[in-house]
């Protein structure tokens, strides 16, 4: 749910020459890959989507045994990049580098990592800026409301294509972590191990409030044209970059602004007026502009649409212990004590489920300082925990 | 009697029936819930505060949930353990009582051990010597323990006595993981570590 590389930390990390050179631990260049799938989709909104296709990188090798896969899910605003980089003038590497390669977490020396882009989203796979078969224009407003269990779904079509029955490891943090979660409930015996970072079992009022207020500033848009802003090759930029800006909030702590921008202003001085005057102002516009670049309104809609119906609970009338039942998947849950998004209370959720139903659940509850971005923050303690069950994962299943 | 784990944690190994469901409160580095998964099949959690040490049960392949035990056990459910353990901590949690009645609540059984502050090497020091104890299973001195609730046999029986707490074994021990005939029959003079296994007296009697 967090953008790339929003960290101090992690923006120390770009580097000004030849950084796909430089690091020893990087996965170096990869090329994404598209996977075709000309069999129709079912969506659980009802729809079906007669074709899509899946953009997706791999890192490592898939072995003999094919026990050695891990998938990644991404959040909010992730894509399918998650290491290494794809030329050797990119300035940043894919938006999990830090934990994903040789000697890192998820070790690519010895497990085959996958990432893909999320059906519906706008890294490649099939998503509201795909033209839509039936009438040659783009999907637009028309691209079916996709779930986490669609995408579930679809990532176990991908992993199929690539020879993988059961993936050693699902991970991922925030809503990332909600697709490794419902990937547990919905398919134990595909996956051996549920790493769940910085997540919930569902959304808060609150959560969904934030939300709303993003989609509104997108609706309102008078660029918007109701989704068909292809159509009139514009972009809603405006309310995009407000619902950015917006969600940029609820990823950093209080303290963690505090500490980085204060009260501090640009000037020096206050100015008496509505220009950006204070660092946080400056620093929310720039990543809701450079956000805008890259990133499409329709999409931001889905995944937030995608984020308010997570309630796995749901099926089994709330009780998230019996949604845990007959679970074999072994789970990592972690949270961050400043995440006031997802806070650790959230997690504890998971856990306390999780125990109530008897399935197997590491969990800890690391001190961070970022808040919800810590997730993707190279935290020693952190990637420690990480190291540390990944060398489980590596006794058990390889 | 497994000679390579902590004494106490020698005897608990004994006590706690194979296959059974077990919540161990404080576990440390997972010591015991290491051993007694491999050993006798035995399921359930850990719960520790220490990052470094639950990091370190994670590594033995140890169910480990960082957690403040000093903030009960609400998030389990009644009796959805067979045995609840707490290995030298009952001395070191904010309130004890409470924990106890936690420990029960949460466990069909309690099993507990602390040092003994009534042991007679404890008692000389702090009588002739006038000094807080200092010994092998009180390693820290009074500055630096984490021991805010020392007690002795007579104390913790007492206490059980009083709130309908049964004691279903009791055992003595030392350091060196001996249990003379000695330190059984005066337990709260002779005995440096205490274990007991416990149950609601209305449990007990039914």
């Amino acid at each position: 749910m967090a953008a790339r590389l929003s960290c101090p930390v992690a923006s120390k990390q770009r580097m000004s020459a030849s950084p796909v050179a430089a690091q020893e631990s990087s996965v170096g260049l990869v090329v994404p890959q598209t996977l075709v799938v000309d069999e129709p989709l079912a969506l659980q909104c009802g729809k079906v989507l007669p074709a899509y296709q899946l953009s997706y990188e791999t890192y490592g090798t898939l072995n003999a045994a094919r026990s050695n896969a891990v998938l990644i899910c991404h959040a909010l605003s992730g894509d399918h990049h998650a290491a290494g980089y794809h030329n050797t003038a990119d300035k940043r590497p894919g938006w999990w580098d830090n934990c994903i390669g040789p000697g890192k977490p998820f070790d690519t020396n010895r497990f085959f990592v996958v990432c893909m882009n999320n059906l519906g989203g706008c890294g490649g796979s099939t998503g509201p800026a795909a033209i839509n078969p039936q009438t040659g224009k783009p999907y637009g407003p028309d691209f079916p409301i996709v779930t986490v269990r669609d995408w579930v779904t679809t990532q176990q079509r991908l992993g199929l294509a690539l020879g993988i029955e059961r993936f050693a490891v699902v991970a991922g943090g925030s809503l990332g972590g909600m697709q490794a979660l419902d990937w547990a409930i919905s398919q134990s015996e595909h996956i051996a191990h549920a790493i769940v970072i910085a997540a919930a079992p569902k959304l808060s009022a609150q959560n969904i409030a934030f939300n709303e207020v993003a989609r509104q500033a997108i609706l309102a848009d008078p660029d918007f044209h109701g989704g068909r802003y292809a159509e009139h090759l514009t972009k809603p930029r405006r309310g995009l970059m407000l619902a950015r800006m917006l969600g940029h909030i609820t990823y950093l702590s209080e303290a963690a602004m505090r500490s980085r921008f204060g009260r501090e202003l640009r000037e020096g001085r206050i100015g008496f007026g509505f220009d950006v005057e204070f660092q946080v102002e400056s620093y929310l516009r720039h990543q809701g502009q450079s956000f805008v670049d890259r990133f499409d309104a329709n999409t931001y809609l889905l995944m937030t649409k995608a984020l308010d119906y997570f309630d796995p609970a749901a099926a089994f009338d709330g009780d998230l212990s019996r949604a845990f039942s007959g679970v074999t998947t072994r789970f990592l849950v972690l949270s961050f004590q400043r995440d006031w998004r997802f806070p650790p209370e959230r997690s504890w959720e998971i856990v306390k489920a999780l125990t109530d139903a008897d399935c197997r659940v590491c969990a800890m509850e690391l001190p961070g300082d970022l808040g919800h971005d810590d997730f993707l923050k190279a935290d020693p303690a952190y990637h420690g925990v990480l190291q540390a069950y990944m060398e489980r994962v590596a006794r058990i299943c390889l | 009697m497994p000679i390579g784990l902590r004494p106490d944690l020698a005897i608990i190994s004994t006590w706690v029936r194979p296959g059974s469901r077990v919540l161990d409160l404080g576990c440390g580095d997972g010591t015991l819930l290491a051993y007694l998964s491999e050993q006798t099949g035995v399921r359930g959690y850990g719960l520790e505060i220490d990052p470094h040490q639950a990091l370190l049960a994670m590594s033995k392949g140890v169910d480990v949930i960082q957690a403040d035990i000093d903030e009960g056990l609400g998030g389990f459910a009644d009796d959805s353990f067979d045995y609840v353990i707490m290995t030298r901590a009952l001395q070191a949690v904010y309130h004890p009582l409470k924990l106890l009645f936690e420990m029960l609540r949460v466990g069909r059984q309690g099993i507990v051990t602390f040092p003994n502050y009534g042991y007679w090497r404890c008692r000389i020091q702090f009588v002739a010597k006038g000094r807080m104890p200092v010994s092998p299973a009180l390693p820290q001195p009074w500055h630096a323990t984490a021991n805010i609730h020392p007690c002795t046999v007579a104390d913790f029986e007492d206490l059980c006595s009083a709130h309908g707490v049964a004691i279903l074994e009791r055992r003595m021990v030392d350091e060196r993981h001996r249990q003379g005939w000695w330190m059984q029959w005066w337990p709260n003079v002779l005995g440096e570590i205490a274990l007991y296994r416990l149950q609601w007296r209305t449990a007990a009697g039914t």
